[in-house]
C-alpha cells in the first residue's frame, strides 16, 4: 500500500531523517542506520509493544514511548539513547534474565540468541536482580519441534506468526502476570494440537531457545527470524505464480 | 624488594562450584601467563600455588564458581574480608549458571539439596546407592545456590562460560594498568 | 400509623444481615410498608433501614433489630451533597415504576428533543470529568466520539469496579440503575451511538441481577427508544477496568490492554469509534442535563467541578458512601464526617493500588484531581481508606503492590517481572533485613516499571511505593538492617 501522502521530516539523535508517513519510528530510526534494542518486535508480524526495550524520548511526550507502534510525524524530535533509557533497558534485560531461567551454556540457542545479543547490546555483566527459578515445563510431545518454557520470555512471535502468517493459530497466552506462559491449542500438549501443520514458522521466529528443532543440541539452533517478513513480501507482491 | 621494581600485585584466583573450566580458560593464555607472572604474585590459586589457607592482603582475586555449599560461602566471605578488588570470574560466580539449576527445587518436594543428592547418588546410582554423608569432610550444601554477588560485594563482573582466555586477557591488563576494564560489546561481554 | 420503611438491600448491609432486619420489619409493618431500597451510606452501622413519618421527619436505625438510632444531623449526613446518589436510598432498584415516579428517563425525553451537539455542549460546561480515575474531560471525550468520520458508534459502561477499597460504582449499579442506563442512553444519542455494553465484574452477582432486569423493564417499556444495551460478565481481572483491556475482553478475547493511539474513541470496538466512561461518570449526566451544565459547574472547585462519591473505609468509625463536593478538604470527610477523633489518622490512602496515602500533616488538603496530584496521589476512582498508626507504611506498600503483582496481565515485562521483584524487595523492609543498597534499588526499580510499562497498572504500581517513601521515609530507613557496605568498584593500585 503505497500512501499518498508526502514523507516527512523528523529528527532522531540530532539527525534528520526522512520517513514515509506511514512508517512506525522504528522503521524510521533503522532506515536512518541506527540502532534500538527490540525483542517483541518482528518485521512482518503485527506489533505489540510488549518487551519496551524500543522505548524511546519524544520530545514534548509526557511519556516514553515505544518505536515498534508509534507512528512517526512531521517535526518530532527523537532519542534513542539517553542516560535514562539506557538505564531503563538494562534494567529490563536484567529482569527478563531473572525472570526465567537462562542457563546459556547449555542452551540450543547459545550464541545465536537474541536475547543474549540484546544483553551485550546494554551491557549487561551480570543482573541486579535475583533470580526467580520459575518452575516451568518442558513440551517435548511435538514429534519434530520442542517448547522449553524456562527460555521463553513471552515475546509473542510464535503466537503471531502461527496466527497471522500460517493461519493455523495453535498458540496462545495462558495464565497472567509471572504465570503467563505459552499454552498450544486449549493449553493441551502440543503434539496433540491438531491445527499445528508442522511449519516450523514458530521455531524459526523465536528468538531465544526456547522453541527449537529436536534434533539441535546445544549452540545448535539456528534461527530465521527474517522468513516472517519474506514470506510477508512474497504474498504481497506475489513472488508465487500460483497467487 | 628495590626502589626499581614496583611491588607485585598479590593475586588469588578462587574455585567455588563450578565445573573449574574458568581455571582452564586462565591458563589458556600460555605465554602471557609469563607475563602476568611478573606482575603479579600469587599468593593462592587451585591451578598455581600450594597455599590452602586464604592470606591476608590480597589486591585482587578472580573467584570462579557459585556459592553452592558451606565451605563455599566461608571461603568467600573470608576472601572478601582479605581483598582489595573481588572479581566475579565466569558465568557460575555471575549468575550461578548450572550449579544454580537445582535452585528450581528450592523450597519444593523436600527442596534443593535432597533432590540433586536422591537424583545424583540414588536414582542414576548403578550399584551402591546412598546419599554421601562425611560430616566434616564433605560440606553441607545450601538449600540456594547464590551467585557471588548476592552473598559479598563484588568490584567487577566477568561474564562468559567460560570467559575466553582473550577476555581474561584483556580485563587483566586493564586492571593491572589502574583502568576499570572496557566491559562493552561481545568481545568482553556475553554469557555462555 | 403512617410510617413507611424503607431498608437498605445493597451489598454491604445483606452481609451485616439486611435480610433478618427486613423480615422483622415486613412482620411487624406489612410487607406494604417496608421497600428495599439502594446504599443508606452508613454501611459500617448496617444494616440499615429508614422510616418515613407521616409528617415527613425521618429516623435511621442500624442492626438486625434496630438497635442502633442513628444521628441523621450528624456530618456524615448533612454534608452530603447527593447527584449521583439523589435516588439511592430512596428509590426500589427493582421497581421501573418507583424510578420513573421519582424522575427516571424524564431527562433522556427532553434530551431526545436537542440536537446531539446541545447535549454536548451541556456536558461540557459542567466540567464533569471521567470518575473512573484519570479524569479526561467527559464533554471533550464525547465531543471527539462524535466527531469520528463512521456510520455508527458504540458506547460502553465500565463497570469492572476493581481497587481494593472502592465500591461507590456498586452503590450506584445496586441502588439506582435506571440512572445509569439513563445516562448511557443520553451518551448514546449524544455520540450517535446505535449499540451500547455495560462491562461488570462477575463477583458483583447483586449488580448484575439488578442490571438485568433494569435493562429487562427498560426495553419493556421502550424507555431506551430501541437503543440494546448489553451487559457483559468480566471474570474479576482488575485490568480488564483499563479501557482497552476491557474491550477486548467485551469482543471475547483476553483482556489485555494494548498500546494508545489509537484511542477507543478513534478505534475502540470492533474497530468503532467508541465512547468508553465509569459508571458514575454516566450517572452523573441525567442531574447535568436536567438542571444545565453551569448548575453542576457551580460545585466544586476551578478545575474539579461537580461532587464526587468516595468509599470512606479503614481506621475510621464512619465507613460507608458518601458524595461530597470537590475541593472539600480530607479533615473535613475524615475526621467530621468520618468522625475519627483528631490525631489518630496516620495517613489516608486515595486511588486504591495506583494512588498514594496523604499523611495527616496534610488533612487539609482540598480533594480534587490536582491537589492529590500533587502530593503524589490520584483522586482514583473514590475509594478512600483511613490508616492510624497500627499501620506500617512499608507493609501497606507491599499490599498493594502484591495486588498487583497478582492483577499484572503480564503482556509487558517491567509489569509482570519489575513488580515481583519490588515486592520482594518489599519483603525485606517489611522484614526489617533491607540494606542501603535495597534501598536505592527499590527506588530504582520503581522508577523504571512506572516509566515503561505499557498501561496504566504497571505505570501506577510504584505509586503507593513512592508516595510513602515521600512521607514515611524513616519508616523505610529504620528497617535497614545495618550498614553494608555497597559494591565498590575501584580499580586496583599497581
Ligand atoms: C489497571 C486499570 C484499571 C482500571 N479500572 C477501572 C475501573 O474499574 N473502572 C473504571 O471506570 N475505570 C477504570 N480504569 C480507567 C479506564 O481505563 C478508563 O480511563 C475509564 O473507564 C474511562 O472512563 P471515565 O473517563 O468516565 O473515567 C482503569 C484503568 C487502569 C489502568
Ligand atoms: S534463551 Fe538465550 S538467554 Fe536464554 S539460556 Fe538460551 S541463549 Fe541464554
Ligand atoms: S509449527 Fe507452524 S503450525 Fe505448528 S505451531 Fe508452529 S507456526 Fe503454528
Ligand atoms: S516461545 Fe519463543 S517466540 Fe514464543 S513467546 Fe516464547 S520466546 Fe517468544
Ligand atoms: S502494565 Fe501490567 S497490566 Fe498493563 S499491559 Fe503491562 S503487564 Fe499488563
Ligand atoms: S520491540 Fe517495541 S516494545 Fe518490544
Ligand atoms: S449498603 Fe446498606 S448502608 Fe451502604
Amino acid at each position: 500500500m503505497t500512501g499518498a501522502q508526502l514523507p516527512v521530516r523528523l529528527s532522531i539523535n540530532g539527525l534528520v531523517v526522512e520517513a514515509a508517513a506511514e512508517a512506525t519510528l522504528l522503521q524510521a530510526i533503522r532506515s536512518a542506520g541506527l540502532q534500538v534494542p527490540t525483542l517483541c518486535h518482528l518485521d512482518g508480524l503485527t506489533p505489540v509493544g510488549a518487551c519496551r526495550l524500543c522505548l524511546v524520548v519524544i520530545e514534548g511526550h509526557p511519556k516514553l514511548e515505544p518505536a515498534c507502534v508509534t507512528a512517526v510525524a512531521d517535526g518530532m524530535v527523537v532519542h534513542t539513547h539517553t542516560p535514562e533509557l539506557d538505564t531503563y533497558r538494562r534494567m529490563a534485560v536484567e529482569l527478563f534474565f531473572a525472570e526465567g531461567n537462562h542457563v546459556c551454556a547449555v542452551c540450543v540457542a547459545n550464541g545465536a540468541c537474541e536475547l543474549q545479543a540484546v544483553a551485550v547490546e546494554v551491557g549487561m555483566d551480570h543482573s541486579r536482580f535475583p533470580y526467580q527459578y520459575p518452575r516451568r515445563e518442558v513440551d517435548a510431545s511435538h514429534p519434530l519441534f520442542s517448547l522449553d518454557h524456562h527460555r521463553c520470555i513471552l515475546c509473542t512471535r510464535c503466537v503471531r506468526v502461527c496466527d497471522e502468517i500460517e493461519a493455523a493459530h495453535v498458540w496462545d497466552v495462558g495464565y497472567r502476570g509471572s504465570s503467563c506462559s505459552i499454552i498450544a491449542g486449549l493449553d493441551q500438549p502440543w503434539g496433540e494440537v491438531a491445527a499445528c501443520t508442522n511449519c516450523g514458522k514458530c521455531v524459526d521466529v523465536c528468538p531465544t531457545g526456547a522453541l527449537f528443532r529436536k534434533e539441535d543440541g546445544s549452540g545448535e539452533k539456528q534461527p530465521h527470524p527474517e522468513r516472517a517478513q519474506q514470506l510477508v513480501e512474497a504474498r504481497t507482491e506475489h513472488h508465487w505464480h500460483n497467487q | 624488594m628495590t626502589l626499581a621494581t614496583p611491588p607485585k600485585l598479590r593475586f588469588a584466583t578462587v574455585w567455588l562450584a563450578g565445573c573449574s573450566g574458568c581455571h582452564m580458560s586462565f591458563l589458556d593464555l600460555d605465554e602471557w601467563l609469563f607475563e602476568l607472572a611478573e606482575r603479579v604474585e600469587i599468593v593462592y590459586s587451585p591451578v598455581a600455588s600450594d597455599i590452602k589457607v586464604f592470606p591476608e592482603g590480597v589486591d585482587l582475586c578472580l573467584v570462579e564458581g557459585a556459592v553452592a555449599n558451606a565451605d563455599n560461602r566461608e571461603l568467600a566471605l573470608q576472601l572478601r574480608a582479605r581483598s582489595k578488588v573481588v572479581v566475579s570470574f565466569g558465568d557460575c560466580a555471575v549468575s550461578a549458571n548450572v550449579p544454580g539449576m537445582r535452585n528450581l527445587w528450592a523450597g519444593v518436594e523436600g527442596g534443593s539439596r535432597q533432590s540433586v543428592l536422591e537424583r545424583g547418588y540414588v536414582e542414576l546410582a548403578d550399584t551402591g546407592a546412598q546419599h554421601p554423608h562425611a560430616p566434616g569432610i564433605v560440606p553441607e550444601l545450601l538449600e540456594r545456590v547464590l551467585p557471588l554477588h548476592e552473598l559479598i560485594p563484588v568490584d567487577h563482573f566477568l561474564p562468559g562460560c567460560p570467559p575466553s582466555a582473550e577476555r581474561i586477557r584483556t580485563f587483566l591488563e586493564a586492571l593491572l594498568r589502574g583502568e576499570a576494564p572496557p566491559m562493552e560489546g561481545p568481545a568482553m561481554l556475553g554469557f555462555g | 400509623m403512617g410510617v413507611s420503611w424503607r431498608c437498605c438491600d445493597a451489598t454491604a448491609c445483606r452481609a451485616a444481615g439486611g435480610a433478618a432486619l427486613r423480615q422483622r420489619l415486613e412482620a411487624e409493618m406489612g410487607a406494604d410498608r417496608v421497600k428495599p431500597v439502594g446504599c443508606l451510606r452508613l454501611c459500617g452501622m448496617g444494616p440499615l433501614a429508614a422510616a418515613d413519618y407521616a409528617d415527613g421527619s425521618t429516623e435511621l436505625v442500624g442492626g438486625v433489630a434496630g438497635e442502633r438510632r442513628l444521628d441523621l444531623a450528624h456530618p456524615f449526613f448533612i454534608l452530603q451533597r447527593s447527584v449521583v446518589l439523589e435516588r439511592c436510598g430512596l428509590v426500589n432498584p427493582n421497581s421501573i415504576e418507583d424510578a420513573i415516579a421519582q424522575g427516571a428517563y424524564a431527562v433522556l425525553d427532553r434530551c431526545r428533543q436537542l440536537a446531539p451537539q446541545a447535549v454536548i455542549e451541556q456536558v461540557e460546561r459542567s466540567g464533569l470529568r471521567g470518575r473512573g480515575g484519570a479524569g479526561y474531560p467527559t464533554g471533550r471525550k464525547w465531543q471527539l466520539v462524535a466527531a469520528q468520520a463512521s456510520p455508527t458508534r458504540a458506547v460502553v459502561c465500565n463497570a469492572d469496579e476493581g481497587d481494593p477499597g472502592a465500591f461507590m460504582d456498586r452503590a450506584v449499579l445496586e441502588g439506582d440503575p435506571h440512572r445509569l442506563l439513563e445516562g448511557m442512553a443520553i451518551a448514546a444519542h449524544a455520540v450517535g451511538a446505535a449499540e451500547a455494553f455495560i462491562y461488570v465484574r462477575a463477583e458483583y452477582a447483586l449488580a448484575i441481577e439488578r442490571l438485568r432486569t433494569a435493562i429487562g423493564a427498560a426495553e419493556a417499556r421502550g424507555v431506551l427508544a430501541g437503543l440494546p444495551i448489553q451487559l457483559r460478565i468480566g471474570a474479576g481481572a482488575y485490568v480488564c477496568g483499563e479501557e482497552t483491556a476491557l474491550l477486548h475482553s467485551i469482543e471475547g478475547g483476553r483482556g489485555t490492554p494494548r498500546p494508545r493511539p489509537p484511542y477507543p474513541a478513534v478505534s475502540g470496538l470492533w474497530g468503532l469509534p467508541t465512547l468508553i466512561n465509569n459508571v458514575e461518570t454516566f450517572a452523573a449526566v441525567p442531574a447535568i442535563l436536567r438542571e444545565g451544565g453551569d448548575w453542576y459547574a457551580a460545585m466544586g472547585t476551578a478545575t474539579s467541578k461537580g461532587t464526587k462519591v468516595f468509599a470512606l473505609s479503614g481506621a475510621i468509625p464512619h465507613t460507608g458512601l458518601i458524595e461530597v463536593e470537590m475541593g472539600t478538604s480530607l479533615r473535613t470527610i475524615v475526621e467530621a464526617m468520618g468522625q475519627s477523633p483528631p490525631g489518630q489518622v496516620k495517613a489516608v490512602q486515595t486511588g486504591g493500588p495506583s494512588g498514594g496515602c496523604v499523611p495527616a500533616a496534610l488533612l487539609d488538603t482540598p480533594v480534587d484531581y490536582e491537589s492529590l496530584q500533587s502530593l503524589g496521589s490520584i483522586m482514583g476512582s473514590g475509594g478512600m481508606v483511613v490508616i492510624d498508626g497500627a499501620m506500617a507504611m512499608p507493609e501497606l506498600a507491599r499490599y498493594f503492590m502484591r495486588f498487583c503483582v497478582d492483577e499484572s496481565c503480564g503482556k509487558c515485562l517491567p509489569c509482570r517481572a519489575g513488580t515481583v521483584q519490588l515486592a520482594q524487595l518489599l519483603d525485606r523492609f517489611v522484614e526489617r533485613r533491607a540494606t542501603a543498597a535495597d534501598l536505592v534499588q527499590l527506588e530504582q526499580l520503581c522508577g523504571m516499571v512506572k516509566a515503561t510499562s505499557l498501561c496504566g497498572l504497571g505505570q501506577s504500581a510504584p505509586n503507593p511505593v513512592l508516595s510513602t517513601l515521600r512521607f514515611f521515609r524513616a519508616e523505610y530507613e529504620a528497617a535497614i538492617a545495618g550498614p553494608i557496605a555497597a559494591p565498590i568498584a575501584a580499580p586496583i593500585a599497581p
